[in-house]
């Protein structure tokens, strides 16, 4: 089953004004779909932030507890 | 705890694949259609659409009731994830529709198109979903009420769409029964892949989102137990279940 | 069972004594009809035109009677009280629908003889029981409705305005039933029985609606 076959049946592109309303229609689609894709992408970097700094805030909580515990005197 | 990301990959790749065969499909194997052309292409594209947001609606009313049932928050989260993707996907076929009413029949809007006007209705009703959730600060009755509505609503959809079709007239053409049982074969074949492909979209956006969520909440509840209750800033009120 | 006719009972009570929202909605629909008056200007209508103005009237005189269905238990606290007794909640929906459902048979048995008077062509003698038939259906397709969006509104900040923009896409199949439904029968020599399909449509509507609003009312009273 050849693709080639297919081809040679179809219709070539028509390019009169009706190409313009199909054309709207389906960049509608994409361009909601990508404003999907950009919006998702902010959320993203949102989250990566979050997690930075939680990263940072759990050391910086680890330092001052290590650094509590050297100051105790060891019984 | 559910992980969303898990086959997410392969979903999305699956998507890709047959919204590319679908496209390829529309404009190199579906033959024009003898009254309107190559306008009629859009079909393609609007009624997978179309039948996505419907069943996007419906689906969410049943998570609605599930979590009206088990009181587990994560389907109240699962809903509002479904309703607010057949919002966006109803959207696009709001656009599309419009647009394909204009290449038409030249007018953007036509009362006389039964579905695109039960499925304004539809939006409408829909639309009210994010104001009622905002509405309400205590976040279980909040979820508790929009579950109530997602229910109702589902409900309503195949409702309004009966008493629609029987209100309008049979004067003008029925665009939409193309989809009844009088298409050719190539022109259903194309039109069942773009149909499974915009609903293969819908569930890999819908599991997208759900892990999006799923994760920043897991980030919170992270700090939250790592460094104490203070040290997690509070949500500001919203209509999306947290 | 028992639940249910003793609230509506004191509903009914509490309107006959201090009579409020029933007046409002009856003046509201009267004056309405005069408005339609001068803004078709025409001095009779009849047909589809006249069934489209009574829905239309009869549905926003409805919304005042929503708007207002549960104020008093909730600034009373009468869904604590309901909350408490040992009742089955779903009681108060079929209790509150009730109640709205006979509001709204008051309110057309003054405004439809209001209407005949003063805006429709056609007399409404021939047309009557179907007339009664189809609107009898509306109003229970408006009470049902109106009562579970009712119960949804007045928990929310924006209580009234959330109330009109949620049930009014919801009741759309129901208008356009008894719109299409009274069409026929207000026409100038029209039938005098109702067409099939509408009442068919507006009997659906109704019953799929109340089962579903009997089974998710519970969900509502919880606290």
């Amino acid at each position: 089953m050849s693709v080639v076959a297919v081809l040679a049946v179809a219709p070539a592109l028509p390019l009169h004004s009706a190409g313009k309303y199909v054309a709207g229609a389906y960049i509608v689609f994409v361009a909601i779909l990508l404003i999907y894709v950009g919006i998702m992408a902010t959320r993203l970097s949102r989250t990566e932030r979050e997690l930075t700094e939680l990263r940072r805030d759990l050391e910086a909580q680890r330092a001052t507890r290590d650094s509590n515990r050297e100051r105790e005197p060891v019984a | 705890m559910t992980t969303y990301g898990r086959g997410l990959r392969g979903l999305s790749l699956a998507t890709a694949a047959t919204i590319t065969a679908a496209l390829a499909l529309t404009f190199f194997y579906a033959p024009l259609d003898a009254n309107q052309g190559f306008i009629q292409k859009i079909f393609y594209i609007h009624v997978p659409l179309a039948i996505t947001a419907l069943c996007g609606f419906v689906f969410g009313g049943v998570l609605g009731a599930i979590y009206l049932r088990t009181g587990d928050r994560k389907w109240d989260i699962r809903s509002y994830v479904a309703i607010h993707m057949a919002l966006i996907f109803g959207i696009g076929t709001l656009f599309t529709g419009t647009i394909w009413a204009k290449a038409s029949w030249g007018h953007w809007w036509v009362w006389s198109d039964p579905t695109l006007t039960s499925f304004l209705i539809v939006m409408l009703l829909f639309a009210t979903y994010q104001p009622l959730r905002f509405s309400i600060e205590d976040p279980e009755r909040q979820s508790r009420y929009a579950a109530v509505f997602a229910v109702v609503a589902g409900a309503f959809v195949p409702l309004n769409f009966i008493a629609v079709r029987a209100a309008q007239q049979y004067v003008h053409p029925r665009v939409l029964t193309l989809t009844g049982g009088n298409l050719p074969g190539s022109m259903r074949l194309t039109f069942l892949v773009s149909l499974v492909g915009i609903a293969l979209l819908y569930v890999t956006l819908w599991k997208y989102e759900m892990a999006a969520k799923a994760t920043r909440m897991q980030v919170r509840a992270l700090r939250r137990m790592l460094l104490g209750e203070d040290s997690v800033a509070p949500l500001r009120r919203s209509a999306a279940p947290s | 069972m028992k639940t249910a006719l003793t609230v509506l009972r004191k509903d009914l009570l509490l309107e006959l004594r201090g009579f409020e929202t029933l007046p409002a909605m009856v003046l509201f629909a009267i004056v309405t009809f005069v408005i339609f008056h001068f803004g078709l200007n025409q001095d009779t209508i009849d047909g589809q035109l006249a069934a489209g103005v009574l829905t239309v009237t009869l549905l926003f005189a409805a919304l005042l009677g929503i708007n207002r269905l549960f104020v008093a238990e909730r600034e009373q606290g009468g869904f604590d009280a309901f909350l408490l007794a040992p009742v089955d909640r779903s009681a108060l929906l079929v209790a509150k629908a009730s109640a709205l459902f006979v509001f709204l048979v008051v309110l057309e048995v003054i405004a439809v003889p209001a209407f005949g008077l003063l805006l429709l062509g056609p007399s409404l003698g021939p047309p009557l029981l179907g007339l009664i038939a189809v609107l009898l259906l509306g109003d229970v397709a408006l009470a049902v409705i109106g009562t579970l969006v009712s119960a949804i509104a007045v928990q929310t900040r924006a209580r009234d305005l959330i109330g009109p923009i949620i049930g009014l896409p919801l009741l759309l199949p129901a208008l356009i039933g008894m719109a299409r439904g009274l069409g026929p029968l207000l026409a100038m020599h029209g039938s005098t029985s109702p067409p099939g399909r509408w009442v068919a449509i507006l009997a659906l509507y109704d019953v799929v609606f109340a089962l579903l609003s009997y089974a998710v009312f519970d969900f509502l009273l919880e606290d």
